[in-house]
């Protein structure tokens, strides 16, 4: 998307612009390459902190993946403790103490201790669910993209087949017929995530099968395989993990639909969308109940969008030096790519 | 014209194939319907004898034709909760899911277009940047919050809307607003992008140095090129807009196609399931076919490259 706030000439600032990572002097290649390669990690990572707005996404994310692994310990039982003399308490009331400080539920249970414990099952259901999709998606997607022919042609089709039809109909069939277990509802959300990485994959793998470095493998006799492996999948790669990083706001808004409709998480265990669900009828007289759920799936998902539009501007060789320069509005101008990620 | 035609119905249609089979399948998958419909206490003979009257004691092969002469037919069987023909009960639901489909994607696309081209006249001015948090919230906010949130404030707080129903002009407010939402910020950007590029076109120079306004410009010559790629955008959102309309019409108690979806899952009412979800699929189907038609009305460079293909 054309950014009409960075335009210093349209072209990548001078070395002595760049911040020290990246001032690479171009008269010593080796020693620049070994520096590059030495310093990517910690590249990135600097320059996540040059960006606000990138940094306070990224550590939402951790502490919503602290909270999911260390949370429940530290609540122990908590959320599943009823105290009817705390009953339907509104939140922010220090005198109620810590626990009751985002309210309780109707059988005064704490409403901070069960999105805790939701927490956990919310990143359980969704970090799987991602990562298959994006392990059998993006694979196949290479090798379709590759090989091109009528396995490209095959794979494309079937990716239509699942594209077509609303997932959400799919979901509601197949947890019908099976029950909606945390596994079943990974698997189904996995499945129909599938095709996004697919198409990505097979676009970009077609597109590189016919450059020159791959012509050079292909002619000192390596296998497909092998330069699936060594040549296309590690520059395939940063656009699938960013791809990733959207799609799991995605998994996780449609794990929350779901288990509001009733067809997802079921009780007794909780997530973010079953709570929202379960406080719904409470909305007249508890409206902390189904209010502060969703906040922490909005908090999430912005968090998510924000991270992945910086990753992708941050993993683009081409456009990574516009992180460098002291930008304010540029992540926030970066519109999240929803068109394919709203089946 | 018609090969064009032609080859769409066909490569749309193997979805929908695929849909059918599905469903057929997933019916046998659910087990045995005697051991799900019929009470614990039913004997044997009441069990043989109801596998007999569903022709379940049939040959695959001879069910499956059974099937498909009854989908063709629109005969899905009998609904377990009111007796009542399946085909009967969703072509009954049918009508309100398309009002508000209809209503939300006509309303998405015309906000679209104004927001969108004006964004894209003055990049980084008030539109701009309402269309970009727009478009971040739609990607973020779960469309069942956002009717909660709503409901809470408006119907509840404040008391200007019904809570639900299909009662009344107000009735359709909250619906309407939740099922834009995701549509608009999606098209909003895909206008501006290609409002952006269609405005640095050659063509567009002429036009300004003829002296023509910037609405003359928009409406007259960047529109007609800007369009295409938000039609097809629409197309691929309108199947999302039915994830939405489950959504909306369970919290609204609209009686659509999605809420009787649900409810037919609550209460393990398949035949109504397999027929809403199958009417739903068509109208997919029927609704791809008109949108290719008239992406390829709108931008005559579609045709020929397409029947090549």
């Amino acid at each position: 998307m054309a950014t009409p706030l960075v335009q210093p000439g349209h072209q990548p600032p001078t070395s002595d612009a760049l911040p020290e990572p990246f001032a690479v002097p171009p008269l010593e290649p080796p020693a620049a390459e070994a520096a590059e390669a030495g310093d990517k990690k910690p590249g990135l990572f600097r320059l996540l902190l040059r960006d606000k707005f990138a940094t306070a996404a990224a550590a939402v994310l951790v502490l919503v993946g602290l909270t999911a692994v260390f949370g429940p310990a530290l609540m122990g039982d908590l959320a599943t403790k009823q105290n009817l003399l705390f009953a339907n308490k509104p939140p922010f009331n220090p005198a109620n103490g810590w626990e009751y400080f985002l309210g309780s539920d109707s059988l005064g249970r704490s409403v901070l201790a069960r999105l805790v414990i939701a927490t956990r099952t919310t990143v359980a259901v969704a970090l799987p669910a991602v990562a298959i999709a994006l392990v059998i998606g993006s694979l196949w997607g290479v090798w379709a993209g590759y090989h091109r022919g009528w396995r490209e042609t095959v794979s494309m089709r079937v990716a239509d087949v699942i594209m077509s039809f609303p997932s959400l109909l799919l979901a509601v069939v197949v947890l019908y017929v099976f029950n909606p277990s945390i596994a079943n509802i990974v698997l189904i959300l996995a499945l129909t995530r599938i095709p996004i990485y697919l198409r990505t994959a097979r676009a970009e793998s077609a597109e590189l099968q016919s450059r020159t470095f791959v012509d050079a493998a292909r002619t000192f006799g390596a296998k497909p395989n092998a330069i699936i492996g060594r040549h296309v999948v590690p520059i395939v790669l940063p656009t699938l993990l960013t791809l990733a990083t959207l799609e799991f706001c995605y998994v996780m808004l449609a794990e929350s639909s779901l288990s509001f409709l009733g067809i997802g998480i079921q009780p007794p265990d909780v997530s973010w969308g079953l709570m929202v669900s379960q406080g719904r009828q409470y909305l007249q007289t508890a409206w902390w109940l189904s209010i502060f759920p969703g906040l922490a799936i909005v908090i999430t998902t912005i968090a998510a969008n924000m991270l992945a539009a910086w990753l992708r501007i941050a993993t683009d060789p081409a456009q990574r030096w516009r992180l460098a320069l002291p930008r304010k509005r540029l992540i926030a101008r970066i519109p999240a790519k929803t068109v394919e990620g709203d089946k | 014209m018609l090969t064009y035609l032609r080859k769409r119905i066909l490569s749309s249609a193997l979805p929908l194939v695929v849909v059918i089979v599905g469903v057929f399948a997933l019916a046998r998958l659910t087990g045995n319907p005697a051991t799900l419909y019929l009470p614990l206490n039913a004997t044997e003979q009441m069990r043989a004898d109801f596998t007999a009257r569903m022709g379940l004691d049939q040959p695959l092969l001879v069910q499956m034709a059974d099937y498909f002469g009854g989908v063709l037919r629109l005969d899905f069987g009998e609904s377990l909760r009111t007796g009542e023909s399946a085909a009967a009960m969703a072509l009954r639901a049918f009508p309100a899911t398309l009002q508000l489909a209809a209503t939300t994607m006509v309303l998405a696309i015309i906000l679209a277009v104004i927001v969108g081209c004006w964004a894209a006249l003055k990049p980084n001015g008030v539109a701009d940047r309402i269309s970009s948090f727009v478009s971040m919230a739609a990607a973020s906010i779960p469309d069942f919050w956002l009717a909660i949130v709503g409901i809470w404030i408006f119907a509840i707080t404040l008391g200007w809307l019904p809570t639900s129903g299909v009662n009344g002009s107000e009735a359709w407010v909250l619906p309407i607003a939740t099922l834009l939402l995701r549509p608009f910020g999606v098209l909003v950007q895909i206008v501006r992008g290609a409002m952006v590029s269609a405005l640095s076109e050659p063509y567009i120079k002429l036009a300004r140095s003829k002296g023509a306004g910037d609405v003359r410009i928009v409406t007259h010559h960047a529109l007609r090129n800007a369009a295409a790629p938000a039609l097809t955008v629409a197309g691929d959102l309108t199947v999302g807009l039915v994830n939405g309309a489950v959504v909306v019409e369970t919290i609204f108690g609209w009686p659509g196609i999605g809420k009787l979806m649900i409810d037919s899952i609550l209460q393990r009412d398949f035949a109504v399931l397999q027929a809403a979800v199958l009417l739903t699929a068509v109208a997919i189907f029927v609704l791809n076919i008109l949108i290719d038609l008239g992406y390829a009305l709108l931008d005559a460079r579609v045709r020929p490259a397409t029947v090549k293909a």
